[in-house]
């Protein structure tokens, strides 16, 4: 297929994509589990978009995700919660230390920036470091931002360890979908640009890729960044799907959480990763739940159903995935229209031949 | 000022001894296979969780040892299943094969414990309380450093002296070829796992008769000291993990009596950023070269 045919294909899928969430917006109700998994896995999909261009892509093994994210987060409520509503919200703080309010798309925007920001500061350092070295310090990173904005004396500023609310969030599954697509689809255009053969090149051999010339820091640190700041906006759209936020949210627990989302999609796989977003979220919100409640058959309970089997069951298949399949669902190859019909025609060969 | 201080300093020692056995599971296991292996805390964990139930059934002279026995069947079951199968796999895939596993055995804990947190059972003559000087503290933390010291010794006597002990050397020193002197690989590293998990076990008893409830959870953040402080001393040095869970452990009471509580967690990663960018090798580490 030639390009261009091949992006007017996309897009138009693209479209059919958000018309169907649309129609399926106005035919089921708000508190349906297919929309909420909508909406959590569209942003689940961007942040784990987001980590696989570190992980999968610059081959750059971070485990901070959780902490930009919650810079992100953070940066957005803070920012955007309304003057009025600042009392009721900063209750311990005499109505915090900030007096104006900001448009949410600028929150937004200013979410990753802010993430971004740090990545730069945190990325000098720790980008130095080889491969567990790196995880261990990205990680424990994260763990200082979270004490850091849970610290009294920041009080005025990001509440302490308080709930933050009151800020403007999204009613609209089309909106988590249309924000992750946009950023998801500039994410696309890196990976195909020279950087992003850059980034390729140094995950698949650093001394190789700096031998051709390729400056090995400044793309690691470019990667890191941009991560950083898909993750803050990632962060910030979550802070809006909750509605309410806190940092203890924000453990490293939900960093491993994305990273087997990468690793069931596929390092390297940006299809796989946002099929893998949709499916996390939707097994363990919705599919998985009935794995959660004591059944009767007759008067035969069930053995093993109670709260929490949900979560075992889960991470045994998680566990699966990761011996026994490990490229993923995708491996690195993406999921879009050529390879299906390659895949067809492999399947279906025989027949294509006849007709 | 030192009556004030002398508490904490108390506390961070008995704590460190605590840390430090775990941290030489840690820096074994990294030492030989080049993994951090993040399900070590979450073994730690299991560990309290078996006495919790095991000593509701049987008097403690019997739940100790077969705490132990479990904990160590409990380790060397996670190396044959989920590190065993990857071993010519990327070291990132066997990492998040670690991951994985601690994901899988913290919701397992959530399961069966319902995510309410057990009381952990008192264990005797070590949960007694004695006063020294300013400080009244418990018998445990006095026995923790002396226990712990006693542990390493023997473990460091292990590995210079016995055969085994020459084996582990040689395994990480370089696999192939010490596989190709006739070494067995996965027995050796089977070992590792064991002493690994025994130390975790042990060090799961002291740690909590000091704080006494044990969630699923709770492993995870003195897993990851315990690995800063392995990283600290120079990741596959045994004195090193030890130093270095000692540091660790005192610093961040320190800071407690400083009043700074939000940062005693923090402080730990603070450290461990700043080693890693003026000492990579840690403390006692050794200096290696990456060849093309």
């Amino acid at each position: 297929m030639k390009k261009n045919t091949k992006t007017i294909v996309n897009l138009v899928l693209l479209a059919l994509l958000f018309l169907a969430v649309w129609v399926i917006e106005r035919t089921s109700s708000a508190s349906s589990m297919l929309i909420t998994v909508l909406k959590k896995g569209a942003i689940y999909a961007l942040i784990a978009v987001s980590m696989n261009l570190l992980n999968g892509f610059t081959g750059l093994f971070s485990l901070g995700q959780a902490g930009f994210m919650l810079v992100g987060a953070y940066t957005y409520a803070v920012l955007t919660i309304p003057v009025a509503k600042r009392v009721a919200v900063y209750q311990m703080y005499a109505g915090g230390a900030i007096h104006f309010q900001l448009p949410w798309l600028v929150g937004i925007l200013l979410a990753g920036a802010v993430a971004a920001l740090f990545a730069a500061l945190i990325g000098y350092p720790v980008l130095r470091l080889k491969s567990d070295y790196l995880a261990i310090a990205t990680l424990g990173f994260a763990e200082i931002i979270r004490a850091i904005i849970q610290y009294e004396k920041l009080g005025p500023i990001t509440n302490g360890s308080l709930l933050l609310k009151t800020y403007p969030t999204f009613k609209s599954t089309l909106f988590p979908f249309a924000a992750a697509a946009i950023c998801i689809g500039i994410i696309v255009l890196l990976i195909n640009s020279t950087y992003g053969r850059a980034f390729k090149a140094i995950r698949d051999d650093e001394i190789a890729a700096e031998a051709m010339g390729i400056n090995l820091f400044r793309h690691k640190q470019m990667a890191f960044i941009i991560s950083s700041f898909f993750a803050g906006v990632g962060g910030a759209l979550l802070a809006m799907y909750q509605g309410t936020l806190q940092a203890n949210a924000f453990k490293a627990a939900m960093t491993y959480e994305i990273l087997l989302i990468v690793v069931i999609g596929g390092m390297g796989s940006v299809t796989g990763s946002v099929l893998a977003s949709f499916l996390f979220i939707a097994c363990s919100e919705w599919w998985l739940r009935f794995l959660d409640a004591e059944q009767f058959i007759g008067s035969f309970q069930v053995p093993l159903l109670r709260s929490g089997f949900r979560m075992v069951v889960f991470s045994v298949v998680i566990m699966i995935v990761v011996l026994f399949f490990r490229r993923g669902i995708m491996g690195d190859k993406e999921f879009d229209v050529e390879g299906i019909s390659k895949w067809c025609r492999r399947k279906f060969g025989k027949g294509g031949a006849k007709a | 000022m030192f009556d004030k201080i002398f508490p904490y300093l108390l506390a961070g020692v008995s704590v460190g001894g605590q840390y430090a056995l775990i941290a030489v599971g840690y820096t074994m296991v990294y030492g030989i296979l080049r993994l951090i292996n993040f399900a070590h805390g979450d073994i730690f964990t299991a560990a309290g969780f078996f006495m919790v139930y095991i000593s509701a059934t049987m008097p403690l002279y019997l739940a100790i040892p077969l705490v132990t026995v479990l904990t160590v069947a409990l380790g060397f079951t996670v190396e044959r299943v989920a590190y065993k199968p990857l071993r010519t796999a990327p070291r990132m895939s066997i990492m998040i094969s670690a991951i994985g596993v601690s994901y899988l055995l913290q919701n397992l804990m959530w399961y069966i414990t319902g995510g309410l947190a057990k009381q952990y059972p008192v264990l005797p003559w070590i949960s007694d309380s004695i006063t020294l000087g300013s400080a009244s503290t418990k018998v445990v933390t006095i026995v923790t450093p002396i226990l712990t010291i006693v542990l390493v010794t023997a473990l460091v006597m292990l590995i210079q002296r016995t055969k085994i002990g020459m084996a582990m050397r040689a395994v990480s020193k370089d696999f192939e070829t010490a596989e190709l002197m006739g070494i067995k690989i996965n027995s050796v590293i089977s070992t590792t796992f064991i002493i690994g998990s025994f130390l975790a076990a042990v060090g799961s008893m002291l740690y909590f008769t000091n704080y006494t409830t044990v969630t699923p959870t709770i492993g995870a953040m003195p897993g990851l000291k315990a690995f800063v402080a392995a990283v600290f001393g120079g990741i596959g040095s045994i004195p090193g993990a030890v130093v270095g869970a000692f540091i660790i452990g005192i610093a961040e009471n320190l800071i407690r009596a400083m009043g700074y509580t939000t940062f005693s967690d923090a402080f730990t990663f603070a450290l461990l950023i700043l080693i890693l960018l003026v000492k990579p090798t840690g403390l006692f580490g050794e200096k290696t070269s990456e060849k093309v």
